[in-house]
């Protein structure tokens, strides 16, 4: 008896790994998601000097006044920051959405040219030029999105460049919704 | 027209898999010799059905026919002729299609090569290779049909996937196939002994080509892919534990495995049921593999589009395949009788050795890859598991495996003693610890750990050497004896010294280039020079060129030693136009010793480039060493045994005692 359940081990052992596969299936599980220990905590503190001279200065009110509220980390130095302004630039200007821009070690005067030259969607936009709020913000990299509703608790966390994908699944949902 | 005849051919092709897959299996099972013949004229007709598909998708490719939305998602007509070829399988349903090929041409192979298998054994291995058959046929049909068409068609192509479009990767699939689909010969072998409830050494020298075949296919195919990630990627590394190269890597332990166990079979009629179950698993890893990389149940770096109704097919399919096997194997196994005893300490105890050890490696490959799985579905927590958990896992078990590697072939069959075998390897010893020794002075003591694994490899090499220079009594017999018996030394013998040195050498390569490369990165403006290890190196200019699809920055360094100039390097950017990506396109430059391995970065505001320069040495001997590793058992094949003196068996096996 003991020499048959040897030899019915393997079968077993498929038996379990199939079992751990098609529940990551039938869950539609999404592998490429890397995971944000912001999500589900309220933001984390919000405190820069203005980007364009005569701004007040960014504070933690800006993301607590009722309303849903994207802040995007960029630099003019990086190029998929780039390849997602036109998406917030569509956000900012079409679906009237509250955008925060946080300009990462970046010359204030390098930020502002490439906001000049590309068009501004920010209705707040602050400068990080050492970097340290970004440290707090568990910045990994530029460019990230985070999306922030009424009550200052951190919603969704994009690392690298939105997509048009992420624009119409998750954020103009999440816009929606939260109002 | 011509795509519908693909696909008919294609749905005829599923026809007669089917007929393959039961009449022969009835026959067998009655003994109609009219039911048995059968299966090889179908195994013929479904491998000519298949071909005809499988050209006229080519066809579709190579003429840039824009009506076939297969063609028209992974083509393009700006590109060359061999990416419009390679365009076949560069994609999930061509790469299908590529599968379905290769398995109903290695079943015709079974029916044209196998006129020495009796007739029973025959017509079950080619109706369990037409059933597998049937799998990726009705796969292709239901779930992801090459042929489908567009209408209107649209004027061009979205391109392949620029990190696909590279001589290297063009023909890695194959390669790999040729290997994973090899293994399903050996399962249909293994299936139908446990069928006939008979496993001998008749049997295992049946299945020794094939599994053989397979390996060295699979093997090239691996040494293909790892290569391509070396010059691609741009990180200097070779192996990145990624999913995709863990999903080739555990077939490729299994069938190692697998190859040297049914020597005992062959020889001593032993471990006859660890056989048929390595037999089993080997194929069921190289199908695991295609699950994993298809499925979308883990992500990698991989070409295909991942889609979860596919995923299931898959699974349910694995599950008939590796479910039915091991079922059957609970079921038949424990009746096969177990034939030699031998001693722990022999050369049966040595090849066990190697089989635990070889398929604990592959284990710890599987743990790793389905970890952050299992993790993420338990609990939540998204981790990735990476070189860290390999290097202390994999590398360790290496040691052992390696150690008594050189030591088997000096263990004679059924009992041996240990003290003579070791004794013969002492200059193999000592000129491998001198060699750790050396290495580990020679880069001033920094990683000791490495020195041992470069002393590891030296034994291998040395070690084999020995082994081989003992059988050929070189030195202690006059020179024209030893010369006779290296003429009289069966190919087999000298295939298995051949891979075994070359593994050595692989890991010599491995070890020097992970532990001892050199990298430098730095921000560098046209004219300026940096020096590393010992070059100077200059930017001369950065510039733009367009290939057929693909702008570039093409970055011209002057490389010079001791102030003479050396070589020339230009590594590229490239920017695909249709699928607006970005690919590396390293400069390598090698003299077989090391590589001097240069990447082009992004380019900043100041009119800086980033540079990073990387001194591998003897990186060429990774791939070097695995493509000699699969020339060993290509010689091995050769081997007259197998060919002629057709294995017949004997009467039913009495057991001698």
């Amino acid at each position: 008896m003991q020499r048959r359940l040897l030899f019915l081990l393997p079968l077993l052992t498929l038996a379990l790994m199939a079992g751990f596969f098609a529940w990551s299936l039938l869950v539609g599980r999404d592998p490429a998601a890397i995971g944000s220990v912001l999500v589900g905590r309220p933001a984390p503190r919000l405190d820069l000097p203005a980007l364009r001279a005569g701004d007040p200065p960014l504070t933690d009110a800006l993301l607590k006044s009722g309303k849903p509220v994207l802040v995007n980390f960029f630099a003019s130095w990086c190029a998929p920051c780039l390849a997602e302004h036109p998406l917030f630039t569509r956000l900012g200007e079409r679906e009237g959405a509250v955008i925060i821009g946080i300009a990462w070690k970046n010359k204030r005067d390098e930020a502002e040219a490439w906001l000049k030259r590309l068009g501004d969607p920010f209705k707040s936009a602050g400068l990080d030029l050492d970097g340290k709020t970004g440290l707090d913000w568990g910045l990994s990299g530029v460019p990230e999105t985070y999306a922030i509703d009424g009550n200052g608790i951190v919603r969704m966390h994009f690392r690298g460049p939105i997509t048009e994908r992420d624009l119409n699944e998750s954020i103009l949902p999440f816009l929606k919704g939260a109002e | 027209m011509i795509p519908e005849l693909g696909h008919f051919s294609l749905i005829l092709a599923l026809a007669v898999a089917l007929v393959q897959g039961t009449l022969p299996l009835l026959g067998a099972s009655r003994g109609d010799a009219r039911l048995m013949a059968l299966g090889r004229t179908a195994a013929l007709t479904q491998a000519f059905l298949v071909i005809l598909a499988f050209g006229a998708l080519t066809q579709a490719y190579v003429t840039s026919d824009f009506s076939v939305a297969n063609v028209v998602a992974n083509s393009h007509s700006a590109k060359p002729l061999i990416y419009k070829i390679s365009g076949v399988w560069g994609n999930h349903e061509g790469s299908m299609l590529l599968w379905a090929l290769i398995l109903s041409l290695f079943g015709a192979a079974v029916a044209i090569f196998g006129a020495n298998l009796p007739d029973t054994l025959r017509s079950r291995v080619l109706a369990i290779q037409a059933l597998i058959g049937v799998g990726f046929l009705a796969f292709l049909l239901f779930t992801s049909n090459p042929f489908e068409r567009l209408s209107p068609a649209p004027p061009d192509g979205n391109g392949l996937n620029p990190l696909l479009q590279d001589p290297g990767l063009a023909f890695h699939p194959p390669l790999l196939y040729l290997g994973y689909v090899g293994f399903s010969v050996t399962y249909a072998f293994a299936i139908a002994a446990l069928l006939e409830g008979r496993v001998d050494a008749a049997w295992a020298r049946w299945v020794r080509p094939w599994t053989l075949a397979a390996w060295c296919f699979l093997t090239l195919g691996i040494a293909l892919g790892s290569w391509w990630a070396y010059y691609i990627l741009g990180w200097g590394g070779f192996w990145f534990w990624d999913p995709v190269e863990n999903a080739s890597l555990m077939p490729w332990l299994a069938g190692t495995a697998l190859l040297h166990s049914a020597i005992v079979v062959e020889k001593r009629d032993s471990l006859k049921s660890w056989t048929v179950l390595l037999a089993i698993l080997a194929f069921s890893l190289s199908l695991l593999g295609t699950f994993l990389v298809r499925s979308g149940v883990l992500t990698s770096v991989h070409a295909f589009a991942q889609d979860p109704a596919r995923g299931m097919f898959i699974l349910a399919f694995l599950l008939a395949v590796t479910g039915g096997g091991l079922a059957l194997y609970a079921w038949r196994a424990p009746k096969l009788m177990p034939g030699g005893l031998f001693q722990p300490i022999s050369r049966e105890g040595a090849l066990i050795l190697n089989n635990l050890l070889l398929c604990t490696l592959a284990a710890t490959v599987l743990l790793g890859t389905l970890y952050p799985l299992f993790l993420d579905l338990l609990t939540g927590n998204k981790v990735s598991v990476g070189p860290p958990f390999f290097n202390a896992t994999f590398v360790p078990i290496c040691a052992p495996l390696f150690a008594a590697l050189c030591v088997g072939p000096f263990l004679g069959w059924k009992r041996a003693e240990l003290w003579p075998a070791l004794m013969q390897l002492r200059v193999a010893f000592i000129v491998s610890v001198i060699a750790a020794i050396v290495a580990s002075y020679a880069v001033d003591g920094r990683a000791t750990l490495a020195a041992i694994a470069f002393g590891f490899g030296v034994w291998l090499i040395v070690g084999s050497l020995v082994e081989f220079a003992g059988r050929l009594r070189l030195g202690r017999a006059p020179f024209a004896d030893s010369l006779r018996r290296l003429k009289a030394t069966p190919r087999a013998s000298l295939g298995m010294t051949i891979a075994h040195t070359a593994l050595g050498f692989v890991v010599l390569g491995a070890v020097a280039t992970s532990a001892w490369h050199l990298e430098l990165m730095h921000t560098m403006k046209p004219g300026e020079t940096v020096t590393f290890a010992g070059y100077q190196v200059t930017l001369q200019k950065v510039e733009e060129v367009k290939g057929a699809n693909y702008i570039a920055e093409r970055a011209t360094l002057a490389v010079a030693y001791d102030g003479r100039p050396y070589t020339t390097m230009q590594p590229e950017r490239r920017l695909f136009l249709v699928q607006r990506r970005q690919v590396a396109e390293t400069a390598i430059h090698t003299n077989l010793l090391r590589d001097f391995y240069v990447t082009l970065g992004e380019g900043d505001a100041n009119g800086g480039w980033v540079i990073r320069l990387y001194l591998n040495p003897l990186a060429p001997w990774i791939w070097l060493g695995a493509a000699c590793c699969a020339l060993g058992g290509f010689v091995s094949l050769s081997d007259r045994r197998l060919r002629i003196g057709a294995p017949s068996r004997r009467p039913v096996a009495q057991p001698a005692e």
